[in-house]
């Protein structure tokens, strides 16, 4: 055993150094953009209207990207939903320590903070750094602060699912919007494009990061939901 | 200059904190050293010119895996507990 | 040689990648495999956010007046951040998934470690 970590070891090291050694000497930072980087640099203002790139790589260029990257974390969702299931009923007898006092009245005070600020980043995703997926991912720890804070609260699976599906299939509606009134799938110009800059502007942009917002928070939610209610059931 | 000394802190940290998440005995203090290393991920990133990704990793990376890791290990330790 | 922002980020990004792969080989509790693979992920994506910097340039965000006009000098390459930031969400569910198959195997062996999981073996 020692002797093949040693080995393992070894080989490591020698990877480590060959990469590094590539790395630190003949690679230099690119003086200036590739192609497709710079069509999008120079066309998006034109062809998307939104200031973060970022945004509009995401949600337009590589849109079908996104949406399959949707499709992965619902798939993964509902596989934790589906292992956690157990055969066992629920042992309805709580015995989980309450919070205390100061994480109870904090949880009160910052969760419909923590959520509105969720709700500006997903809102601002084409302005100013942020997105359905980080938006998602700020509403999400704030139901994982009101489940940590209060021992009997408990989130419906109704509405989390509700949202889930409803934002889902409004996605997939816009991109097919798309196609009938625009030029492809997921195309945001059939919308008009608005003033440059301005929150309701670049077309669908911001509508398709409400509900992708909506879905990953939703999710992430479900995921840290189901392990939470999954604590008293015996495994 | 100032940028290549931060990053190079960042880099040492970062690694010392993966060496922690590796070798620490303790799973608790395992998890927190690898959240750790996604916070000074999130920063490497602001230096990288990428402050979309560097939200993602902050928020997802070293908030919601942290808090996952942690239920899954609460609840084999309260099985081990009970038995 | 000279070191920049990129080759130092490059070598921290291989060198975690490399302790996700020592971690992921020689540990043998199930937790501990899991937070190695969450470390290769944070390092595959330190270096593809790295491969895509510019010399000097700012973030991919036309905000203020002075970027809209010869945008293409002044911003990194958005792609590889795109790529990167779907690439995150997905490693937490996958990483959640593992997880959860962890507790799963744990439920079957009433143990993490690895050496108890020998059906596959003859």
């Amino acid at each position: 055993m020692i002797l093949r970590n040693s080995l393992l070891f070894l080989l490591l090291i020698a990877f480590a150094a060959i990469i590094i050694s590539l790395f630190s000497t003949n690679y230099s930072e690119a003086e200036q953009l590739g192609i497709v980087a710079k069509h999008y640099a120079e066309n998006a203002k034109a062809e998307v209207g939104a200031p973060n790139l970022v945004s509009a790589v995401v949600v337009t260029y590589r849109g079908l990207d996104t949406l399959g990257e949707v499709v992965i974390l619902f798939l993964t969702a509902a596989i934790i939903g589906f292992m956690l299931k157990s055969k066992h009923s629920v042992n309805n007898s709580d015995k989980r320590i309450k919070g205390s006092e100061i994480l109870e009245t904090a949880a009160n005070a910052l969760v419909p903070i923590i959520i509105l600020f969720g709700s500006y980043i997903f809102i601002n995703g084409h302005l100013s750094p942020g997105g359905g997926f980080q938006g998602g991912a700020v509403i999400a720890s704030a139901f994982v602060l009101l489940v940590m804070a209060k021992a009997n609260a408990k989130l419906s699976h109704k509405i989390i699912s509700f949202t889930e599906s409803v934002s889902g299939f409004s996605f997939v509606i816009i991109g097919v919007l798309g196609i009938i009134l625009a030029a492809g799938f997921l195309d945001n110009t059939f919308l008009p494009l608005g003033k440059y800059g301005s929150i309701i502007s670049a077309g669908a942009i911001p509508i398709i990061y409400i509900f992708i917002g909506l879905k990953v928070g939703s999710e992430l939610t479900s995921i840290v939901n189901n392990l939470k209610e999954s604590q008293n059931i015996e495994i | 200059m100032i940028q290549l000394i931060i990053a190079i802190v960042l880099g040492m940290i970062m690694i010392l904190m993966a060496g922690v998440a590796i070798y620490h005995k303790k799973l608790k203090v395992a998890i927190i050293a690898a959240g750790a290393v996604s916070l000074f991920a999130s920063i490497l990133y602001i230096l990288l010119a990428a402050p979309d990704v560097a939200l993602t990793e902050a928020s997802i990376g070293s908030g919601l895996s942290v808090v996952i890791f942690f239920y899954v290990l609460n609840k084999i330790r309260k099985y081990d507990t009970e038995k | 040689m000279i070191f920049s922002l990129v080759n130092i980020s490059l070598i921290i990004g291989i060198l975690l990648v490399l302790a996700g792969i020592w971690a992921a080989i020689t540990q043998k509790n199930i937790i501990k495999i899991i937070i190695g693979f969450s470390l290769f992920d944070t390092g595959i994506h330190i270096i593809m956010v790295a491969l895509g910097y510019v010399k000097n340039n700012t973030a991919p965000i036309l905000d203020s007046e002075n970027l809209r006009t010869g945008t293409a000098d002044k911003i990194v390459d958005p792609i590889p951040q795109a790529l990167v930031l779907t690439a995150i969400v997905i490693g937490l569910g996958v990483t959640a998934l593992m997880l959860v198959y962890a507790l799963k195997m744990y439920r079957e062996k009433k143990s993490l470690n690895i050496n108890s999981f020998k059906d596959l073996k003859w």
